[in-house]
């Protein structure tokens, strides 16, 4: 993985320093609220319902061990022993002290990591597929492009006061992984008819208020002006973007309000005028960065471990992990693990401290010492050996870690809503939780099949709830709080947004709701294989609507 | 008089602006500092005078109507109506490196410490900060960063070159 260079760590320590001071100047009043405000976002640092909350940047989702256990570390020492990851593959804490961040901040620069940019209207932590490097489907591995992204976006001077926050990711297969149609610039490593590698670029997506998919500005464009044409996007954003209105200004409405052609035709000419200027990436440089992500490694193995098979036909219940959690890995005898932070005990996404002090141990152990968060809440061990399967998994059911439900319906994203943030206008943990304990039967549960549930405590829309195949919104009408339930959205190359079905229903009766469509689901799929989705596209949504308000 | 930080000193502001141009002759003594639309209505008749001329931008205004005239101009001024407001940062930039203009680009409006850095990378290098800021403290903020990733208008080699070995 990337490593720091003197230039690096001078950067994050400056940073803090900067930051320190920043905190001085609020403490002793020099700096009001609200020029304070757009400081500590700019660090990470929110005023939520109870405390301050902080979000540490995991860039593109890769985690070396040592910096897992400093993130253990700081939930022990600085939080209340657990941490919350995001669906941008960030971490957040949810009780640290204002002045003790610059401590936190230092900490986390000891082991190359930080805050910078992880909120505020700038450029934010680049996102990537959590199966880089590893996936059957790879075309070539966006990792080095998302470093030079982070490093050309980090301080960027130019946009670091946007309208509005800016989310940029990069995926690396044929199937899209990391929900590029709703970011604000989506990057696709695609190949052309040449053979050469280099980007789709994908403009205007986000969800929020006025979901959006991405629309293709460009689609083709060679690696080396990855920056060049980057900087164009943002720079004709940066002076035409809203700024009039704060649910206005995502560069979405200003590609709706123009139209991509219009946008199209700015950026390319801003574009011509710098293309092969000081941003063009030489070969020498692409390499240098590539030479950061080679692969571990590997040992030549057999492509089917056969002691492996033999574990499975006899140890049901791991064969039934095994069914569900590991993922096809590129080279023979390897696999890829899912570690579901879905376990129906904690909130989604939320681990603790002595957990992760864990996973870091068995990443040094079964998985050259990495770790990955997906865009789902999730961990991932992109390396395992085949033989090595049986004893992580023991060793993940120690811990808690074991439940067999990636990609299913208890595998929900959601965001912390009522319970700490203070947009919120309903409580989601709670959703959350009921729905997994009422589809804990595993039989159940596989029954229904690949299904992606999302819930959300207010329009922000932070869980994605459009673009999950069955989305939760949670709403106040009159002080009640209410569970809007949308249907048939996704976030992958077959992206769309979800429909609201209707009236909200009350706390106690929206896990009914959703097994009212399931209901229909089941009744009404022409077999096991068709998907939820599928049945879905095929209906559209009046069976679910007759049967949930009929 | 109005002060400007400028290389790391404060000097008295000699600029003046003016918004609504008469006449020729109407027009104050000295430099003088107009809008962006009576530069391009009246220049021929400006740059009779016999002072420094310059251009106010409001922050909406695209600086590329200024490529034929930056060799007549000696000042930009550029609006920052809030610290939130980064548009004529992307202005600075343009001035600077597309359009190539090498006289005073000046920041005006809510210019404080945490912002000037960023100004001052984009190409700004007169600022015309807040009257109740200690501007000279201000000016401390342009140390907070030793390097720079990105190749920006304030002349630093950015990392990329330096780890090249260009410096
Ligand atoms: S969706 Fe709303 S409630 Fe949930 S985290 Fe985002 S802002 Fe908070």
């Amino acid at each position: 993985m990337y490593q720091y260079d003197r230039f690096d760590h001078q950067m994050v320590r400056e940073r803090v320093a900067q930051f320190r001071g920043q905190v001085a100047r609020r403490l002793n009043g020099e700096l009001t609220e609200d020029e304070f405000k757009p400081l500590r976002l700019r660090n990470g640092v929110y005023l939520q319902l109870h405390a301050y909350m902080l979000r540490v940047a995991i860039p593109y989702g890769l985690l070396a061990s040592r910096q897992l256990r400093k993130l253990a570390h700081i939930a022990r020492r600085y939080d209340k022993g657990y941490g919350h990851f995001s669906t941008r593959q960030n971490i957040q804490y949810n009780w640290p002290r204002l002045d003790e961040v610059p401590d936190i901040l230092a900490e986390l620069a000891e082991v190359e990591m930080h805050t910078i940019q992880t909120s505020g209207n700038c450029i934010r932590n680049t996102t990537a597929d959590h199966l880089a490097g590893v996936a059957v489907d790879e075309i070539e591995d966006p990792r080095p492009y998302c470093e030079l992204v982070r490093q050309w976006s980090t301080f960027h001077p130019e946009f670091n006061w946007l309208p509005r926050k800016f989310k940029i990711a990069i995926s690396g297969g044929a199937q899209d992984r990391a929900a590029l149609a709703y970011h604000d610039i989506g990057l696709r490593l695609v190949k052309n008819d040449a053979g050469e590698i280099g980007f789709e670029v994908m403009v205007g997506g986000g969800l929020g208020r006025t979901p959006m998919i991405a629309k293709t500005i460009r689609e083709f464009l060679p690696k080396q002006h990855l920056l060049s044409y980057l900087e164009a996007i943002l720079r004709v954003y940066n002076m035409l973007g809203r700024r009039d209105n704060i649910f206005k200004a995502r560069i979405k409405i200003l590609v709706h309000e123009h139209g991509i052609e219009k946008i199209r035709e700015l950026v390319e000419a801003d574009w011509e005028a710098t293309r092969d200027g000081a941003l063009a990436l030489r070969d020498e440089d692409i390499a240098g960065f590539k030479a950061f992500f080679a692969p571990p490694p590997y040992e030549t193995l057999p492509a089917n471990d056969s002691g492996l098979a033999q574990q499975l036909e006899s140890d049901p219940a791991f064969a039934r992990w095994h069914g569900n959690a590991v993922i096809a890995h590129r080279v023979p005898g390897y696999a890829a693990v899912d570690i579901s932070l879905k376990t129906g005990v904690q909130a989604p996404g939320d681990v603790t401290d002595d957990q992760m002090d864990a996973i870091a141990d068995l990443a040094d152990r079964y998985s050259f010492g990495q770790i990955r968060v997906n865009h789902r809440q999730n961990l991932l061990f992109a390396d395992v050996r085949q033989s090595d399967l049986h004893a992580l998994w023991q060793a993940l059911v120690d811990l808690d870690l074991a439940t067999p439900n990636n990609g299913k319906l208890t595998d929900i994203i959601s965001c912390p809503g009522m319970d700490f943030c203070s947009l919120a206008t309903a409580r989601s943990i709670p959703v959350a939780l009921d729905l997994q304990r009422r589809f804990e039967d595993l039989d159940h549960l596989y029954d229904l099949g690949d299904l992606t549930l999302n819930i959300s405590g207010c329009i922000n829309a932070c869980a994605h709830h459009h673009a999950g195949n069955i989305g939760i919104l949670g709403v106040n009408k009159k002080g009640e709080e209410l569970y809007q339930l949308l249907l048939g959205g996704s976030s992958r190359n077959d992206a769309s947004i979800g429909a609201i079905t209707g009236p909200g229903f009350a706390p106690d009766a929206i896990v009914g709701a959703v097994e009212d469509v399931l209901a229909v689901y089941l009744e009404r799929r022409e077999g096991p294989e068709e998907t939820f989705l599928e049945v879905y596209r095929r209906l559209g949504d009046q069976p679910f609507k007759e049967r949930l308000y009929g | 008089m109005d002060k400007i930080l400028k290389d790391g000193v404060l000097i008295d502001n000699e600029w003046t602006d003016v918004t609504g141009y008469e006449a020729l002759s109407s027009l104050p003594s000295g430099d003088i500092v107009v809008p962006l639309d009576q530069w391009l209505e009246h220049r021929a008749d400006l740059v009779k005078r016999n002072s420094r001329l310059g251009v106010r931008l409001r922050n909406d205004e695209d600086p590329a109507r200024l490529a034929d005239d930056l060799g007549r101009i000696a000042l930009v001024v550029l609006e920052f109506p809030s610290f939130g407001d980064g548009r004529a940062l992307s202005q600075a930039n343009l001035l600077r490196r597309r359009l190539g203009f090498e006289g005073e680009i000046r920041a005006t409006g809510d210019v404080q410490r945490d912002q000037m850095n960023d100004m001052r990378r984009c190409g700004v290098d007169a600022f015309a900060v807040r009257p109740d800021r200690d501007a000279l403290a201000a000016a401390e903020a342009f140390d907070d960063f030793t390097y720079s990733y990105q190749p920006t208008a304030d002349g630093r080699l950015p990392i990329s070159r330096i780890r090249r070995g260009d410096a």
